[in-house]
């Protein structure tokens, strides 16, 4: 008797669970002159899936970061999106135009220095209102009160809307970034060291939030860290990189308490326990 | 007849030791068993034998050499040991639960929502997760002032009770537990007995590692002996 006789289910395939994947990603490949920034990364990002790119300094994962989400051109390699009415794009062949629309509208990025993503001289309010004007909200009540819903949700207080961000703590910042990349409810979030240069207590309370509001919303996430308590607690799959090429792929438990390859199990046994 | 909800076949794990050389440990081959509905199996066998690895690697959570795991889930049959990871996270949500040994605990999050998760990532609107969470809080005799704390600073017992509410609050159809009661009190024991009989009860297939004599004595229905499939034995 074969296995699949023993078990009651009926023989089947394994079903493609739902749907087509949000994001792309093929061959991949940028080089510096003859240095490689990274090479051959191929994977699938699907709605509402939480991907983190880690590797030590210097291992490619920014710059993978970078031409997945046309902030650089790579070299060779395709990088596919699927728009909202369902048809896949591959955004190195779109008009810059139509680029920078689906960048301000449908994607967001959050940096590493929130100073690289806010407008830190105008108010809080309109670091958040920008976004919606970008996608041609014009009612200056209807933006303003978003703004403040979306700072609430940041867990920042309605007295500070029209403070600007330099008066702002660095966790502030970081939550002012976010709200201002999420308020025009996009479906697709690039991030890279989202907690990194973060205070551990003001990092937990950032994650945290973080966690919320990707479950919340459904965002689809790829999320570049160094840190692999960061990668468990928000990815559900994760990506290894050393010298700009993929070192091990797979669902992050799986990835992190079986790590197969001689560099992860190098970076796993390499956290200090506290 | 009752219904088999999965079988493991010829399973076998090492361990590839890259930081130690590239030394090999060996920790199960030819693990082969099946699960019913409505029973309870336990795994047993010394300390170290891999009973742990084998719960491991039915959750998804260690990867095999070898060997298949297939489970019924949702009417079909799927190999968890070759299964992409996003069908992995599918059969967690909905076919396999898993009671760890130690809670993971995640800052800020609070003992209610840490055992609601699991409902609420199904769908079950907050409210009406947060009362089933309650419900096993109080059955585990877990004090209610620590409910809506984040529960790493628990006692080991406190947090075992937090982790068996959010194994237990789902139906899902395969259960495993690797040592659920370790740290709990007899009253507690009971507790748990009680809620492996109802799971039971309910047409479950459970799958668990019990040190403690009494616990294994009240909930197995059959043992799967380890020792049996320890790595050495079948090498030749």
């Amino acid at each position: 008797m074969s296995l699949s006789e023993t078990l009651d289910a009926p023989a089947d395939e394994i079903a493609p669970a739902a749907s087509k994947p949000l994001l792309s990603v093929n061959q991949l490949t940028r080089v510096y002159g003859s240095r490689i920034g990274c090479a051959d990364v191929s994977f699938d990002l699907w709605p509402g899936e939480v991907l983190a790119i880690v590797g030590e300094s210097g291992s490619g994962k920014t710059t993978l970061l970078n031409c997945i989400s046309s902030r650089m051109t790579p070299t060779c390699g395709t990088v596919h999106y699927r728009m909202r009415d369902g048809a896949s794009a591959d955004i190195y062949k779109m008009a810059e135009a139509e680029r920078r629309y689906l960048m301000r509208t449908d994607w967001g990025f959050v940096h590493q220095n929130p100073i690289d993503g806010l407008r830190m001289t105008v108010s809080a309010g309109a670091n958040v209102g920008e976004r919606l004007m970008a996608v041609g909200n014009r009612h200056y009540g209807n933006i303003r009160n978003t703004a403040i819903e979306w700072l609430s949700r940041v867990e920042i207080g309605e007295d500070r809307v029209d403070d600007q961000p330099r008066t702002f703590s660095g966790g502030m910042r970081q939550r002012l970034q976010i709200a201002r990349n999420l308020v025009t409810e996009p479906r697709l979030v690039f991030m890279d060291e989202p907690t990194g240069g973060l205070d551990v207590s003001v990092q937990a309370r950032l994650l945290d939030l973080l966690r919320g509001l990707v479950s919340d919303l459904g965002l689809a996430v790829v999320v570049v860290t160094h840190d692999l308590a960061v990668a468990r607690l928000l990815s559900d799959r994760m990506i290894v990189m050393k010298e700009g090429r993929v070192i091990e792929a797979g669902l992050t438990d799986r990835v992190l308490d079986d790590p197969r390859a001689p560099y992860t199990q190098l970076l796993v046994s390499s956290i200090l326990q506290v | 007849m009752m219904n088999t909800l999965l079988v493991a076949s010829e399973v076998k794990k090492t361990f590839i030791m890259h930081m130690r050389g590239g030394v090999e440990l060996p920790v199960v081959a030819n693990v082969s068993f099946s699960l019913k509905a409505g029973a309870c199996a336990v795994l047993g066998g010394p300390s170290g034998v891999g009973k742990s690895s084998i719960l491991k690697m039915l959750y998804g959570n260690y990867g095999c050499d070898s060997g298949q795991i297939l489970v019924s889930h949702h009417g079909r049959h799927v190999d968890i040991a070759s299964a992409d990871p996003r069908l992995v996270l599918e059969i967690r949500r909905d076919t396999i639960g898993y009671v760890s040994q130690f809670l993971r605990a995640v800052p800020r999050v609070s003992a209610l929502d840490v055992a609601a998760e699991p409902l609420m990532i199904r769908g079950v609107a907050q409210e009406a997760a947060h009362k089933r969470a309650r419900d096993l809080f109080a059955e585990l005799n877990l004090p209610e002032k620590l409910w809506s704390l984040p529960p790493a600073t628990f006692s080991g017992g406190e947090q075992q009770r937090v982790n068996i509410a959010r194994g237990f609050i789902t139906d899902h159809p395969i259960l495993l537990l690797d040592e659920p009661t370790a740290s709990l009190d007899a009253a507690n024991r009971e507790v748990v007995i009680d809620l492996i009989a109802r799971k039971k009860a309910d047409g479950a297939a459970l799958l668990g590692i019990f040190h403690d004599h009494d616990v294994r004595h009240a909930v197995a229905d059959d043992v799967i002996d380890v020792s049996g499939f320890a790595a050495g034995k079948s090498a030749a």
